[in-house]
């Protein structure tokens, strides 16, 4: 089966990160297909390239460029609620006149017809909710 | 798919099938929940899908007329909903527990909308092939 996962929540500020990290890897290891993930709302936080928990508490930002290098799962983000929260790449950056960009590939950042496409391509997109 | 299925009107024994269905369920204001449900509505329907929207409980009260912008400074939706039309999204439905409860009237919305019941509401769901909440 080919699956999506929209996910709208920050990491560490619920379980919605955590948990569809690890449904992404059990899809994986059910052999199902994984397209893409697409963070929306707060969830684009997960694309943040600064984020630095604590050593003893997963990394979800390498979790999922991990995810992305193991399996190519796409890593999609809205671009509409990533600029709003100050997520963005180097080429927004300079579009903007912003110093540094704080997002960086294997993640994108993309629009949400991108997401209508992934939903309608797909045979489940599950979504992660705070 | 239920692709020929297209009907307007609720009291229609088909419901209206689509590509896409918005579920809005969240009140217009304190979050951007309404803001980008309408905005994914737009943008499937700018490439071509056939989107339907559904309101339920608190958010029927995004189809009341009246509203400026929010505590939070957010835009009112009305504009937004006002291109709804122009997309060629006409398959505008409320949910009719949630819009009693409220004490909406039809006469009330800003746009000509569709009234359904819950057995409706679940046909809707399955003759969507995406179905999207917010």
């Amino acid at each position: 089966m080919r699956y999506g996962i929209l996910l709208l929540g920050a990491p560490y500020s619920s379980q919605a990160a955590h948990s569809a990290q690890r449904f992404a890897r059990a899809v994986i290891a059910g052999g199902h297909q994984l397209d893409s993930v697409f963070f929306y709302h707060d969830g684009v936080y997960n694309a943040s390239r600064l984020s630095a928990p604590p050593l003893d508490e997963p990394h979800l930002v390498d979790g999922w460029i991990e995810l992305h290098r193991e399996h190519g799962v796409q890593l999609d983000v809205c671009i509409a609620a990533a600029l709003r929260r100050g997520l963005m790449d180097q080429e927004q950056a300079e579009r903007h006149g912003k110093q540094g960009c704080s997002v960086e590939p294997p993640f994108q950042l993309t629009g949400l017809g991108q997401l209508v496409d992934l939903g309608l391509r797909c045979d489940r997109l599950v979504t992660f909710a705070p | 798919m239920n692709s020929d299925h297209i009907n307007g009107v609720s009291s229609d024994p088909l419901p209206p099938a689509g590509d896409l269905l918005v579920i809005i369920s969240h009140g217009p204001h304190g979050s951007s929940l309404l803001r980008e449900g309408l905005d994914m509505a737009l943008v499937a329907a700018a490439f071509g899908r056939r989107v339907s929207l559904l309101f339920m409980g608190q958010g029927c009260w995004a189809l009341h007329p009246g509203q400026g912008a929010g505590a939070l400074g957010q835009k009112g939706a009305h504009a937004t909903l006002a291109m709804l039309e122009m997309y060629d999204i006409d398959q505008l439905m409320v949910e009719a527990a949630g819009f009693e409860q409220l004490g909406l009237e039809v006469a009330d919305c800003q746009l000509p909308i569709s009234v359904v019941d819950n057995v409706t509401v679940q046909a809707v769901v399955t003759s969507h092939q995406l179905v999207m909440n917010f």
